[in-house]
């Protein structure tokens, strides 16, 4: 049954207790143990590196060209940490609360907790790398607030925070590989974990240059795959990003935890028309200073400029008025969902809302005016000030959201809408981060732990380093002290073989359809059900539907798909092809799961379970608890639950009014 | 913005593998909308030479949100296309009307040798950055992250470097191939940070000495890796990099 | 690090051009300064290239100097080879090349063909020295004339000479085009090559370096035509 190894004690002490406590692995004997870490974004990048530093044989892979290119690249807005740098009271507890309450009381405490001990050693260790996070004029590190919470805890490198943290562990990864701790594989895809006598010992791992199948072996596998947020197509993910690797581990037994939890990011750019491949993020932080707001009369066509302030309705601020534009993002969401279903979404399709930086450049240009002690400053070099002012902070944000719709975002008020952007769900791992297959770990955001029902802004950045430089660090070596027995296992035992077969096999399968039906063209279909059925709000009927149709589409798929090209050569459609049969499998057990959680909770949005004002309802009585499921065979899982025990944070309804 | 849609001839290079010779081929694309992005225009044209039972067009891209740097068209005489500061997967038709012929071509660069299509190997980037682009600071080695103020313009101008995004678009653009506008960002970012001082010297001295066994041109200060660059590296890094290489050069031992 | 390995480095030898390119810059300007005293002839016609003829016996006949032009070949001949050897690996870091090329978007037609300015200035060199500097220094045809009891070389005359042919002026007017647009990138590129990165100083040189080009150009290039023309001498 699920053990998920949390150390006793008291909440504060256990990370401590742990550590204290776990087994070493003494250096000579690092030197033989193999690991293998799929990805190298933030969690997989500080992995390999921390590892690496620590004298352990570590084979790194990624799909794209060069590890620098993960996804975790294009984190805008910051990264929490419980500094307290700004002396607005601040803590690990107020972090860790934060975090719980943000996740929507879904989420493990004593993972959380570490992670809020933990966050303040990851901004220390970034500096120390040379990681330009933003500057005050006195030379100390600068913070910027986020939703959900009510203190100033992140720190942010302008609108690139993602870049610069990445490059950071990247550079860190790339020492090792040229100190020879690290070998790295570009442009490899996992398609399949090796698991002998219950311990995951090895990979599957695709050559995409070559279409070669190569095996590896490891005394620990680690998934740091990051998110499945593609399996609606549309989301702010890369158009690489994919659940393959996390997908095939859970057939081979590890249980998806949570996978319905899903995070729609609220400030989107909206889609444009039927050729959009993917959407872009506008950061949260502009939520700090932008404010949202629709027209107080349905359909209204004017242009934004034109409706004067008192019809305009500044629905946040009015719904939510202590925390306003900065509440959480499912929240946020849903009430933009909830303002474009009733009518008053604007723009040429309506599904969309205003967000305005008028006042903020008024309040900057003001600002700026007392600061240089400028007498009689007219409207205009006000307006210019605070323009000035906007393009330091935000510039570059501005500038992408004008290249995408040629609008200018200084002059009229940008048009946003919500998106997938995140998946809270994940493989379910324990304390020690490992899967409920021995020896096959998952970190960032291809695990479950830390989020709960729905992630708080420049959380992910956090959760991501803090399992890759603190946390697996330590605990592997728990898991890795009674492998050091095990020498190598050659790649000629028959366990390898036979994994190798299985993917050959499948991906000749897959190319010898032939039918008629382009790759992209299921990944639509698959994307319109997942986000009309499984998508911001969600209910019986239509998750039945959903499971019914995309069934069909699994059959559809496996019968009609046409790929061209071959095997054994680059083939993009081929490696699609394989990320796409995975999402439809994916997606199924996605609304089996929002089916079987009949309340509302953070991102998940059950229609059935809401409050007469129309807020999310919990129901810790009978779901507080994380649904592990199990793979057993085709369209069928078994749930394991894990009962989360809140010993700190007694969970209460959220509020944020 | 007001939107059209337009027809395009298209001359992408096509090239099997590393081995073949490669060639030109010519397509007609139709009824391109002027809010989709380039990239969704080739995602178009792609489609449709599958159900044409044709090979689709291999490209790099992934995040398509202007900042992975995996994006690598050279397009019509220009990298990422006619856009400032801009990458090819951020540029969107509404660059181009109606009958406009658009020839794509991969990055050129012995460095980089072509994978297939339009798709290039960069890890020579890679190899630059191993032999020396990092701070050698394990984990768990750092002090308080504020034990030591860092000059604002200082920090400004470390980030402005660090900003690169190892796109290549600099040696696609260079006369020379050179690598030197990628390497600059790379040395200036650490070289302007306290943290980055105790291997200031031998960081530069390696990193040129990786460039150049990579194959790169050397640098000829003609500007053009400065006005393709999607995130505006400023050129002034080369200059700091020579001053950095000819500093350490000139008096390590 | 070794000698042997910085200079041979990309970046050393570009050090290595910019060296050299900044010490011929210095002596175009003295060059410049003393072959402009033909103009005084056009203030006092009786002057006929005494300050000329003077400071080019200065130039002759002073030892620091002889060293110095030493000096000088020797640092045109590292600017040249090593010049050469850098257009050489530069073209061959792209066998392959664009269909369609990038022009100027993004750089000055000059800033890319330093080679071929370069080239065109050798060729001229090779006219020009035969012209003056083996006559002057090496097989000492020049007619003698003599200032306040000291006998010295006719520079001035030679100069007439050669310049009252026809076929002469456009050579000499197309090389210092090529000096021009040589020096135009040159002056600045060479700063940046040692290294120098504040903008503000940049900025300046920038200016500064486009200033000097024209000025010593066209310096240069009213020799040949003014004496062609009559206007001196």
């Amino acid at each position: 049954m699920l053990n998920s190894k949390i150390p006793a004690g008291p909440l504060d002490q256990k990370w401590t207790e742990f550590k204290g406590h776990c087994k070493l692995v003494n250096p000579a004997n690092k030197r033989k143990l193999e690991i293998i870490i799929i990805g190298t974004g933030l969690a997989g990048a500080s992995a390999a590196s921390s590892l690496g530093e620590l004298g352990y044989k570590v084979k790194a892979f990624c799909f794209q060209d060069s590890p620098r290119r993960a996804h975790s690249i294009a984190a805008q807005g910051g990264i929490n940490a419980a500094k307290n740098y700004q002396n607005d009271g601040d803590s690990v507890f107020r972090l860790f609360y934060d975090t719980i309450k943000g996740g929507d009381y879904r989420a493990r405490e004593s993972n959380v907790h570490r992670l809020a001990e933990v966050s303040a050693s990851i901004i220390d260790q970034c500096v120390a790398q040379g990681v330009p996070f933003a500057r005050e004029y006195g030379g100390l590190l600068s913070n910027r607030s986020f939703g959900g919470t009510q203190v100033q805890r992140t720190f942010y490198a302008a609108g690139q925070t993602g870049q610069q943290l990445l490059i950071g562990a990247y550079q860190a990864l790339e020492r090792q590989v040229a100190l020879g701790n690290v070998t790295m594989y570009n442009r490899h895809e996992m398609l399949d974990v090796v698991v002998i006598d219950g311990k995951a010992r090895g990979v599957i791992v695709r050559n995409l240059v070559t279409g070669e199948l190569e095996r590896h072996f490891g005394h620990a596998v680690l998934l740091c795959s990051g998110g499945y947020g593609n399996v609606f197509y549309l989301s702010t993910n890369a158009m690489g990003s994919n659940v393959t690797a996390a997908w095939k581990a859970h057939k081979k037994g590890a249980h998806f935890g949570n996978p319905c939890f899903t995070q729609i990011h609220p400030t989107c750019i909206p889609v444009s028309g039927d050729h959009q491949s993917k959407l872009t993020l506008m950061s949260e932080s502009l939520r700090n200073d932008g404010r949202i707001w629709v027209p107080k009369k349905q359909n209204d066509t004017r242009r934004p400029n034109e409706i004067p302030e008192e019809e305009r309705d500044y629905y946040l601020e009015r719904r939510y008025p202590a925390f306003g534009n900065l509440v959480p993002r499912d929240v946020a969401s849903r009430a933009a969902k909830e303002r474009c279903d009733a009518g008053y979404g604007v723009g040429s399709s309506r599904q969309a809302v205003y967000l305005d930086y008028a006042d903020a450049i008024q309040r900057y240009g003001k600002g700026e005016v007392n600061k240089r002690n400028i007498q009689g400053a007219t409207p205009e070099l006000i307006t210019q000030l605070g323009k000035e002012v906007v393009k330091e902070k935000y510039g570059n944000l501005f500038d992408m959201y004008e290249k995408i719709t040629g609008e200018n975002p200084y002059e009229v008020p940008m048009r946003i809408y919500p998106a997938v952007h995140y998946t809270m769900g994940g493989l379910w791992v324990d304390y020690e981060l490992m899967t409920s297959v021995q020896g096959l770990y998952a970190l960032g955001e291809a695990n479950f732990s830390d989020h709960g029902a729905n992630r708080l802004g420049a959380s992910a950045l956090m959760q991501g380093l803090a399992d890759g430089y603190f946390v697996i660090p330590y605990t592997i070596g728990n898991y890795l002290a009674d492998e050091i027995r095990v020498a190598s296992i050659s790649t000629d035992h028959p366990a390898f073989v036979q994994a190798e077969k299985e993917v050959a096999d499948r991906i000749q399968q897959l190319i010898s359809i032939k039918g008629n039906q382009t790759v992209e063209s299921f990944h639509k279909r698959l994307g319109k059900i997942m986000w009309d059925k499984c998508g911001m709000a969600r209910n019986e009927a239509g998750l039945k539907q959903a499971i019914d149709e995309i069934r069909q589409l699994k059959k559809e798929f496996w019968s009609d798909v046409r790929i061209p090209g071959s095997i054994k050569e680059m083939n993009p459609e081929l490696d699609k092809a394989n990320r796409v049969a995975d999402f439809i499998e994916l997606g199924e057990l996605m609304c089996i799961d929002a089916l079987n959680r009949k309340e509302s909770c953070g991102g998940h949005f059950r229609e059935e379970s809401q409050t007469e004002e129309g807020e999310a309802m919990r129901d810790d009585a009978n779901f507080s608890y994380v649904a592990a499921w199990e793979y057993a065979g085709e369209h069928n899982w078994n749930l394991h639950k894990e009962e989360l025990v809140f010993e700190v944070a007694k969970p209460t309804q959220r509020s944020y009014k | 913005m007001e939107h059209y849609n337009m027809n395009l001839t298209l001359k992408v290079w096509r090239q099997k593998n590393s081995q073949d010779k490669g060639r030109f081929e010519t397509y007609q694309v139709k009824n391109i909308s002027s809010e989709m992005s380039f990239l969704e225009m080739f995602d178009v044209l792609n489609e449709e030479l599958i159900r044409e039972g044709k090979e689709p067009i291999a490209f790099d891209h992934d995040c398509r949100e202007g900042i992975c740097g995996m994006c690598s068209m050279y397009i019509n005489g220009r990298p990422h296309g006619p856009w400032h500061a801009n990458t090819t997967c951020q540029l969107h038709m509404r660059a181009y009307k109606d009958g406009d012929t658009i020839v794509v071509e991969p990055w050129r660069a012995n460095a980089f040798p072509v994978v297939k299509d339009l798709v290039v190997d960069r890890s020579s980037f890679d190899r630059i950055v191993q032999s020396g682009g990092y701070i050698s600071v394990n984990t768990g080695n750092a002090v308080d992250a504020n034990a030591m103020p860092i000059e604002k313009d200082k920090a400004d101008a470390a980030f402005a470097a660090a900003a690169c995004i190892g796109c290549g678009a600099c040696v696609a653009a260079c006369k020379n191939s050179s690598a030197m506008l990628f390497l600059s960002a790379k040395v200036s970012h650490l070289a302007l940070l306290p943290q980055g001082a105790p291997e200031r010297k031998s960081r530069v001295l390696n990193m040129v000495a990786q460039m150049d066994r990579e194959g790169f041109g050397a640098c000829t200060n003609t500007g053009a890796c400065e006005a393709v660059c999607p995130k505006e590296i400023s050129i002034t890094n080369i200059a700091r990099l020579n001053l950095e290489y000819i500093g350490s050069g000139l008096v390590t031992e | 690090m070794q000698w042997s390995e910085f200079f041979t480095s990309s970046v050393g030898k570009k050090f290595v051009m910019g060296l050299t390119g900044l010490f011929l810059i210095s002596f175009l300007v003295i060059h410049v300064g003393i072959n402009s005293c033909i103009f005084a002839d056009l203030f006092d016609p009786s002057e006929n290239g005494e300050m000329f003829n003077k400071g080019a016996h200065f130039m002759g006949s002073t030892v620091v100097i002889r060293i110095l032009e030493v000096g000088l070949f020797a640092g045109l001949i590292l600017h040249i080879v090593q010049g050469y050897l850098l257009e050489a690996r530069n073209r061959s870091a792209r066998s392959v090349g664009y269909a369609v090329s990038m022009g100027n978007k993004g750089s000055k037609w000059y800033s890319r063909s330093m080679g071929l300015l370069g080239t065109l200035l050798l060729l001229f060199l090779v006219v020009h020295i035969a012209h003056f500097w083996v006559k002057a220094r090496i097989t000492h045809t020049l007619a003698p004339v003599t200032y306040n009891g000291v006998e010295m070389h006719d520079m001035f005359s030679e100069m007439k000479a050669v310049f009252s042919q026809g076929w002469v002026i456009p050579v000499y007017v197309l090389g210092c085009i090529s000096l021009a647009y040589h020096l135009a990138h040159g002056f600045q590129s060479a700063f940046r090559s040692v290294g120098v990165h504040n903008n503000k100083y940049n900025k300046l040189l920038i200016g500064l370096g486009y200033a000097f080009s024209i000025i010593v150009s066209l310096l240069f290039a009213l020799m040949p035509v003014s004496m062609y023309f009559g206007w001196v001498g």
